[in-house]
């Protein structure tokens, strides 16, 4: 990975406190432009926290930062971060399944006309070449008025991808986009993972799975208990040795022994 | 200026791009429920042409049924956006009387009709968007809330108004008296109001973008946050919508009697109730459409007129209303059962 790529997304001494619950401490953590950052770590490590702070839908506690583009954010909020180009694939997939696959695709920033109308046709359109030219619906039985909650998990999947791929995102935020689905369909999204970076943007990958996540990633970052415990490249390890030291990570909090 | 400076003309939206067309069975199916409702009614029509044929021919029914269904069916329109942001309001028959007492204080204080109209609505724009807050800010469920504001509503009312009612018999309100209550074409202008309302709130449900966050914010309210949608403000627009509803339609009722009655509202809370779920509006939300409630408020106030007139004993609206309201229930869950499928 280039190092002297420009930093797109840094989190700068991040804490975040839920009552009497710390989910994040003190965390550092950048996204330089085009690399693919695997963020590990077991449940309750803090990971989906992290991904909801990026995302806008948390703010980090006083003291600590959120900066884009070397610059600190402001009101910082999902409208927001959408506005910078930060799209989220979540793992409930952040669909309304009762809803048509053209109304979810452009939920949270439907076009309007100069009217203030909604463009209705302009999304039905766009849906419709979308489906067909990324998520490889060819088929008239997968129409964009058709209800999300008809569709298969995989399909669902791409419908969540296809909105972040739309949107031309700089950095797409994957909160285990894997869960759920089958064989093939892993490997599309990973393939999705992977023209994020030909295409020059970013992305974060968060999965249980590690051997999904070590082929694609620049950079793992193993989070624990709110904190970030280690920081390694895949050049520099193997499979197995990441296993290994997962499990002492999960058991002692240290990354080594 | 020469013509080849202009460009040629590009086809902007080639066949590539085309949404890909829908079989009639296809559109059928998408439709189903408002298409089940549609049958219902027309159904139902049927019924009452052929037990009193002479009744149900002649204009004079309509034109009862065109000036009394609008008084609470007007409600029934601006309640769907509620329904469908997974709420429920059961105070608008107390904002109707409420709204109005701002008409008759602002009047008795400027003498102008024009100021006393605005403060009416904009007291049910107030009590609409308490509402609001109070669910959607404080996430107090709001079947249990809009019980309590529709009391609290309904005593303010009582108190500033000292229990007794107001006549509004001057000559200022002619005109909008004529408005009101007048007729266009021969249809009472109650029916006018109600159509205009239906429209424009067609058009806010599917053409504006608050039109598409009622829908997402009733289906999957943490999915909608996730993408940026302000889920609590959509939910005191839909409140507030309902509270500028309600306001005008206690001025149209107030008008029609020429009196402001304390009671004005009580009475017609199940109604509008009835007639957004009789017109195919989920109450799990996520689904309804402006259109089905409008065919549910006309069912409904048919009913009504239809029972009395067809000579069958009062006592009989009400076994009507019972059985229309489940046969239409039960249908709506079958269709939308096989629409899954």
């Amino acid at each position: 990975m280039d190092e002297t790529a420009p930093v797109v997304m840094e989190l700068h001494n991040v804490s975040k406190t839920f009552g009497e619950v710390q989910a994040l401490r003190d965390v550092n953590f950048h996204v330089r432009q085009g690399e693919i950052v695997g963020l590990l770590g077991d449940n309750g490590s803090g990971k989906s926290t992290m991904v909801k702070m990026m995302m806008g839908y948390h703010q980090p506690d006083p003291g600590g930062e959120v900066r884009f583009d070397d610059e600190p954010v402001r009101g910082w909020s999902v409208a927001k971060a959408r506005s910078l180009g930060i799209e989220t694939v979540y793992q409930e997939r952040a669909l309304a399944d009762l809803q048509s696959v053209w109304r979810n695709m452009f939920m949270g920033r439907e076009p309007v006309n100069r009217f203030g109308l909604l463009d209705t046709r302009r999304m039905r359109r766009e849906a419709a070449a979308l489906m067909k030219g990324h998520m490889g619906f060819t088929s008239g039985a997968v129409h964009p008025d058709n209800v999300v909650q008809t569709m298969s998990g995989g399909e669902k999947q791409g419908v969540a991808i296809t909105r972040a791929l739309h949107f031309h995102a700089r950095l797409v935020l994957l909160d285990e986009p894997t869960m759920g689905l089958s064989l093939s369909e892993t490997q599309k999204t990973l393939d999705f993972v992977r023209s994020i970076k030909e295409a020059g943007h970013s992305a974060v990958l968060i999965d249980h799975n590690i051997n999904h996540v070590y082929p694609v990633v620049d950079r793992l970052v193993v989070l624990d208990r709110g904190s970030i415990a280690g920081e390694f490249s895949p050049s520099e390890i193997t499979l197995d040795e990441l296993t290994d030291r997962l499990r002492t990570v999960a058991r002692t909090g240290q990354m080594e022994e | 200026m020469a013509k080849t400076d202009i460009p040629p003309s590009v086809d902007e939206h080639p066949a590539v791009d085309a949404v890909p067309r829908i079989s009639a069975r296809l559109f059928l199916r998408r439709h189903a429920l408002t298409t089940g409702t549609v049958v219902i009614a027309i159904l139902m029509w049927t019924i009452f042409v052929t037990a009193a044929p002479d009744v149900f021919l002649s204009s004079s029914i309509y034109n009862a049924f065109a000036t009394t269904t609008p008084l609470w069916g007007m409600m029934a329109l601006a309640l769907t956006f509620v329904v469908i942001t997974r709420e429920m309001d059961l105070s608008f028959v107390s904002v109707m009387a409420l709204g109005m007492v701002g008409f008759t204080r602002v009047f008795d204080w400027t003498g102008n009709v024009f100021l006393a109209i605005l403060a009416c609505l904009i007291v049910g724009l107030a009590c609409g968007c308490f509402n609001g807050f109070l669910v959607a800010i404080l996430g107090i469920p709001s079947l249990v809330i809009t019980l309590g504001t529709m009391f609290f509503f309904r005593g303010i009312e009582m108190v500033l108004l000292d229990g007794s009612g107001v006549a509004l018999t001057g000559d200022e309100f002619t005109g909008l008296r004529n408005a009101l209550n007048g007729q266009t074409a021969g249809i009472p202008n109650e029916m006018v109001w109600m159509v205009v309302i239906g429209v424009v709130l067609w058009l806010v449900l599917n053409r504006t973008r608050f039109g598409a966050h009622l829908f997402v914010v009733g289906d999957n309210a943490d999915s909608a946050r996730m993408m940026g949608v302000r889920v609590a403000r959509v939910k005191i627009a839909a409140f507030g919508t309902l509270g500028v509803v309600a306001a005008f339609s206690g001025l149209v009722a107030s008008m029609q009697s020429s009196y402001l009655w304390p009671t004005l509202g009580e009475g017609s809370l199940l109604l509008p109730i009835a007639a957004v779920f009789l017109g195919g509006t989920s109450v799990f939300g996520g689904i309804g459409t402006v259109f089905g409630s409008f065919l549910g408020a006309l069912m409904v106030g048919s009913i009504q007129a239809g029972v009395i007139s067809a000579g069958m004993d009062g006592f009989y609206t009400q076994l009507f209303f019972g059985m229309v309201i489940i046969i239409s229930l039960v249908l709506q869950t079958l269709i939308s059962r096989r629409m899954r499928h």
